[in-house]
């Protein structure tokens, strides 16, 4: 198919336990992707830690647009298109500085930090032209949620707080891992393209089928208790929080080592300085019911994955063409477990990552599986026959089930099929 | 400074010392590789520019002497995925240089490699400086520090899951 499914027929493509190979593979289908969700819905595009002060800027993307996200000189965050309003040049060609304005190589047009237009070369051309209708682009709804800095393309529509819904407690949850309740984005990204459509990159993050198998050389060699965590006896869970955002909750499987840090795989001991700043901030109690529980495994639709100790940010550049860009999680006032973090992530995570060296091999290699025509469809009945609600009354269901992919899609067919 | 007639004799101890090192990569013998390594051995491969700092920023590869290993092991598995199968390779080392030896420390070396890659994805090509800092130990040569800055490692990459 190379025409747009009109909206009556995504049904088709998208059943309750199975979707069309199309889906991953169409040019056509990925443009609509880009109006309906990239250029509609709250995508998550950088954080308020990349723009500690005035006038620092940080060149982010929703899909395939650059967007520069500043911090102006009123400390507002803003979320500007990359592109001068006079004929479409790029007015910032480095990733992140600091700078008052914008100056636009090609013919000296300047945007102040907020994108307004604040002059052009030899004015008298444009005698009588108002200024303020050629600032430049902006994503036109901004809204941040614990430092998480998300935009929309729409005017109107569901607040930040409704799209993220039941997920927003995931958030939440995390930011206790800081003594001072804030994560910081401080590392730098690695940036790892794969020759795959996004929506596999989207549905693996909470498919806790394939580890057992795409990382049991890892698992072997690294003497990692983390495959456990994904066999048929574990009594972790897959949850669909709505609006597309899904959920691996490792909690119970946590809760029944009851240690402290063993989520990562230490304990309290080889981390002093974090754990009485944890206790000082927390109280006792509290303070080891976050440590035992762990950070969340949560996929917030449609790009921002939060990994336990990294971040992954999705990004589309084309339906066969898709960049993650991972940093490892830093939580504010937590030196000695930041330390760990990226070293951990280094290791785990990126183009030469040892985890996600596979995950990105599996991406491109179902890639071009899908290109066969048939079977036609992909099969996501796994765990149909178990589903189960709990008590927030929220899907879930065994951590190797594929309830995070039956709630992705079920989402994304409402927004497809939405003018 | 060393005399001119010792420096060429390291000049050509180094130079087959790399070739070493880069046929043992592309033909994928990993073993032989790892023991090439020092016991404190870094290998690092730095994203985002030539000189971040690696403690505080994250890199493509900043593997201790037990993570050389780590990754060494995994490769030896024959599971992991993405060189299985592995990677066809071919690697040009050249541009060698003898920088400036510190008195009684390593020996500083420098050179530029294009690595050739075919896999299942596609063909790829790898640019790269390499920096490294050798050390006698009885008397063969080892790697005590090996720097690989690619040439666009600021931008996204494919995966790099053979030895650079």
């Amino acid at each position: 198919m190379n025409v747009v499914p009109h909206a009556s027929q995504w049904g088709e493509l998208i059943r309750p336990d199975r979707v069309h190979g199309s889906l991953y593979k169409d040019p056509a289908i990925f443009e609509a992707e880009l109006q309906n969700i990239w250029y509609r819905t709250w995508v998550y595009v950088g954080h308020e830690s990349e723009v500690p002060n005035a006038n620092d800027y940080v060149v982010k993307s929703i899909g395939p647009q650059s967007v520069i996200m500043t911090r102006d000189e009123q400390g507002k965050l803003n979320l500007l298109l990359n592109r001068c309003s006079h004929r479409g040049n790029q007015v910032c060609s480095y990733d992140k500085g600091n700078a008052r304005s914008f100056t636009c190589p090609f013919h000296s047009w300047t945007f102040a930090n907020d994108g307004r237009l604040v002059g052009y070369a030899f004015p008298d051309g444009y005698e009588g032209q108002d200024k303020s209708k050629l600032a430049l682009g902006r994503v036109t709804r901004v809204q941040s949620y614990r430092g998480f800095v998300f935009g929309s393309f729409a005017a109107e529509g569901p607040t930040l707080e409704e799209h993220l819904g039941g997920a927003a407690e995931t958030i939440d949850r995390l930011v206790r891992f800081s003594p001072e309740g804030e994560v910081e984005v401080t590392a730098g990204f690695l940036k790892h393209r794969v020759k795959a459509n996004w929506k596999f990159i989207l549905e693996n993050e909470c498919d806790g089928y394939h580890p057992a198998f795409v990382h049991s050389s890892i698992f072997g060699v690294a003497d990692s208790a983390i495959g456990k965590l994904y066999g048929g006896n574990s009594t972790a869970l897959t949850r669909d929080y709505g609006n597309g955002h899904t959920e691996i909750d490792l909690r119970p499987e946590f809760r029944k080592r009851d240690q402290p840090m063993s989520w990562f795989g230490t304990t309290q001991e080889r981390l002093p300085d974090y754990t009485s700043r944890m206790k000082a901030a927390y109280g006792e109690k509290e303070a080891r019911e976050i440590m035992v529980d762990g950070t969340p495994h949560v996929m917030i639709f449609p790009n921002l994955f939060i990994a336990e100790i990294q971040m992954f940010v999705i990004q589309p550049l084309a339906v066969d063409d898709s960049v993650q860009h991972v940093t490892a999680l830093q939580f504010k006032g937590a030196p000695d477990l930041n330390r760990r973090l990226r070293q951990q992530t280094m290791g785990s995570v990126g183009p030469a990552g040892l985890l996600l060296a596979d995950d990105s091999e599996m991406y491109e290699r179902c890639h071009r599986g899908i290109l066969a025509r048939n079977p036609e469809w992909i099969f996501l009945g796994r765990g149909e026959c178990r589903e189960r609600h709990d008590e927030q009354g929220f899907k879930v269901g065994h951590v190797t089930d594929e309830i995070p992919s039956r709630g992705i899609w079920r989402h994304y067919r409402s927004l497809m099929e939405a003018r | 400074m060393l005399s001119r007639e010792s420096s060429a004799t390291l000049m050509s101890a180094v130079t087959a010392f790399l070739y070493k090192e880069a046929r043992f990569q592309d033909e994928h013998q990993y073993e032989a590789w790892e023991a090439l390594w020092t016991d404190d051995g870094i290998y690092w491969v730095p994203a985002n520019g030539d000189d971040i700092d690696p403690e505080k920023e994250m890199s493509i590869i900043y593997d201790n002497r037990s993570r050389i290993s780590l990754r060494v092991k995994q490769l030896l598995t024959g599971k992991h995925h993405t060189q299985t199968p592995q990677s066809r390779l071919r690697r040009i080392v050249s541009n060698i240089e003898l920088l400036d030896q510190q008195p009684g420390g390593d020996i500083p070396v420098a050179s530029n490699s294009l690595v050739f890659e075919s896999s299942l994805r596609d063909d790829t090509i790898w640019a790269a400086r390499n920096e490294y800092r050798l050390r006698y130990v009885d008397g063969e040569l080892r790697m005590a520090y090996k720097k690989v800055t690619l040439v666009n490692n600021a931008k996204a990459l494919f995966t790099l899951s053979f030895l650079i």
